[in-house]
């Protein structure tokens, strides 16, 4: 435990009076360093998953096992999610493509939106609650039981068997399970399109892709796999550095979450201004 | 129960010199952030005997098991075990010694996505690979009966008992065969009878194994059941060295307070 700090008294420049800093406001300031550490932290850990994902012994066999964790495990939710999202999208649209008479171009501006943005960005920020937590949990529990101490007296390294397949199977599963989220995502907006209209599937998917181009689809796909390992990457680390503690297994998944969306959010940031840059 | 056959280890002779030294420590510190654990701990152990150290919790029993095997790094002092240098061994040469010790975690650590089938072949597949699957199966079986625990192979953890987790962990430390045993507390959280089994579970490892074993505890029973020599720490330093009987003799208020 930290000492607490007591109010701390400065003079002020201007006024010659004392100030007080509430203890409230070292808390902030230490919740600030304490970020940015965790930046700092988590950069030396990214150099050591490269490290050992280079290494000899590959653990295929564990790396397939948490593909199919992730992949099997997300897959309803994904699948839910992709459908209504496509479905709501599609109804919001309608009214305002209406009032341009316009109606005919809707199939299009939902598939582009769905592709480009809500697609990858919806699931990531999902996956983000789901694995994120798990892999937070899980390492945060087997850091706090031992077991990864196990692992390396069996003269296992943890971080090779533990954090580098987790990470690498999220980075390529994240992708795949947009992918399909953005297939459920039109079919959803096929449903919606057909609640006011009559259009077939075949005719909805050739309006749908008649606007979609390769510039659409690439940058959203490369910008999965950078959430993928975002994700991966967060909560292994924030398991793998769990407090010694039971309490820290629930601090490690939840601060997991929270970390990995926000950096969800601004990967997709950054990606927008490279795409805008390059094309 | 079955006839045992210990498999000869490679690199070190089955046949040890009673009195030669396993590990042997001396002058070890370790503190974390300015809080001091280990002050100044010096200690031998022989061939073939169980040292027991005692100590109150809090006292850095763990620390100074941990330190052995290098899972902590001592901020100074000497670690020797098997005649190498535990701090200066690099990466192969310290998965190679570790492969030698058997060390039983305190809360057990065993793999709790993994059956208990998957939990004794992990250490195996991973330490001595050149095993066949019929060996490891042999193998697995082999110490599951020695713990009493045949038929819990394809159980989870998540499925046993208190005591038979840690019968379990004890049967993935001694698959690998080891010739030093660390006991991290190895009866606490456990009710009477069943810690006098686990007792007596140590005692035919080291006879069965023939292992020199390092015992931590503060469970006085499980202390005189096994002892051949009992070490008590107390604020980081080595308190009293002794025989069982030297304990129960003393009038220390320290170690009387332990040995009411
Ligand atoms: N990895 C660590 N990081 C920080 N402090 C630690 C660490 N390991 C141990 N300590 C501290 O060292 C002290 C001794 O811990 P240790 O676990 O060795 O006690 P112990 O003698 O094994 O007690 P118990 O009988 O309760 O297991 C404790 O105050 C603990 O907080
Ligand atoms: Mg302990």
């Amino acid at each position: 435990m930290k000492n607490l700090h007591p109010v701390i008294k400065i003079r002020s420049f201007a006024t010659g009076k004392s100030v007080k800093i509430s203890e409230k406001a070292i808390e902030k300031t230490q919740l600030a360093t304490e970020f940015f550490s965790d930046i700092g932290n988590m950069a030396i850990f990214i150099k050591q998953i490269v490290k050992e994902t280079f290494s000899r012994d590959f653990e295929f066999k564990e790396f397939l096992r948490q593909c199919y964790e992730i992949g099997n495990k997300s897959l309803p939710l994904i699948a839910i999610t992709g459908a209504i999202m496509g479905v709501v999208l599609t109804i919001q649209s309608r009214p305002a493509l209406e009032d341009f008479g316009a109606v005919t171009m809707l199939p299009g501006m939902v598939a582009i939106s769905i592709i480009r943005e809500i697609g990858p960005v919806i699931t990531a920020l999902i996956l983000a609650g789901k694995i994120g937590s798990g892999m937070g949990a899980e390492l945060g529990s087997m850091k706090v039981s031992e077991q990864i101490d196990a692992m390396e007296v069996s003269a296992t390294n943890p971080m090779r068997y533990l954090v580098v397949t987790r990470v690498l199977a999220a980075t390529f599963m994240v992708p795949i399970l947009v992918l399909f989220a953005d297939a459920l995502g039109l079919f959803g907006s096929w449903v919606g399109v057909n609640i006011k209209g009559d259009v077939s599937l075949v005719l909805f998917l050739s309006q749908a892709f008649s606007s979609v181009e390769f510039i659409d689809f690439f940058p959203a796909l490369v910008k999965s796999f950078f959430f993928g390992s975002v994700i991966g990457i967060v909560g292994c680390y924030k398991g793998y550095n769990a407090g010694r503690g039971t309490e820290s297994v629930g601090v490690a998944a939840n601060s997991a979450v929270v970390l990995s969306s926000l950096l969800v959010i601004v990967v997709d940031l950054i990606a927008v201004q490279i795409t805008d840059m390059i094309l | 129960m079955k006839n045992l056959q210990k498999e000869p280890i490679p690199a070190i002779s089955t046949e040890e010199k009673p009195g030669r030294k396993m590990i042997e420590i001396i002058g070890l510190k370790k503190g974390f952030n300015n809080q001091e654990v280990l002050k100044d701990i010096s200690l031998q152990l022989f061939s073939g005997e169980n040292l027991v150290v005692l100590g109150k919790s809090g006292s850095g029993k763990s620390v100074l098991i941990q330190c052995i095997i290098r899972l902590l790094v001592p901020d100074a002092g000497s670690i020797e075990v098997l005649g190498s240098d535990v701090n200066s061994l690099n990466k192969n040469e310290l998965d190679e010694l570790r492969r030698k010790i058997g060390f039983l975690f305190q809360s057990g650590a065993l793999y709790d996505s993994m059956t208990v089938k998957q939990n004794l072949e992990f250490p195996l597949r991973r330490i001595r690979k050149h095993l066949t699957e019929k060996e490891i199966k042999e193998k697995v079986n082999e110490v599951l009966e020695n713990v009493g625990l045949a038929d819990a192979l394809n159980k989870m953890p998540s499925q046993l008992s208190g005591g038979m987790r840690k019968r379990i962990s004890l049967a993935r430390t001694i698959v690998i065969d080891p010739s030093i045993m660390l006991y991290d507390e190895p009866t606490t959280g456990l009710d009477p009878v069943t810690s006098d089994e686990i007792s007596a579970l140590i005692n035919e490892v080291q006879k069965k194994y023939k292992t020199s074993s390092i015992i931590i505890t503060h469970d006085i029973e499980c202390a005189k059941a096994t002892a051949d020599r009992i070490m008590m720490l107390q604020d980081g330093e080595v308190y009293l060295e002794g025989k069982v009987k030297d304990f129960e003799n003393s009038t220390d208020p320290i170690i009387k307070s332990f040995f009411k």
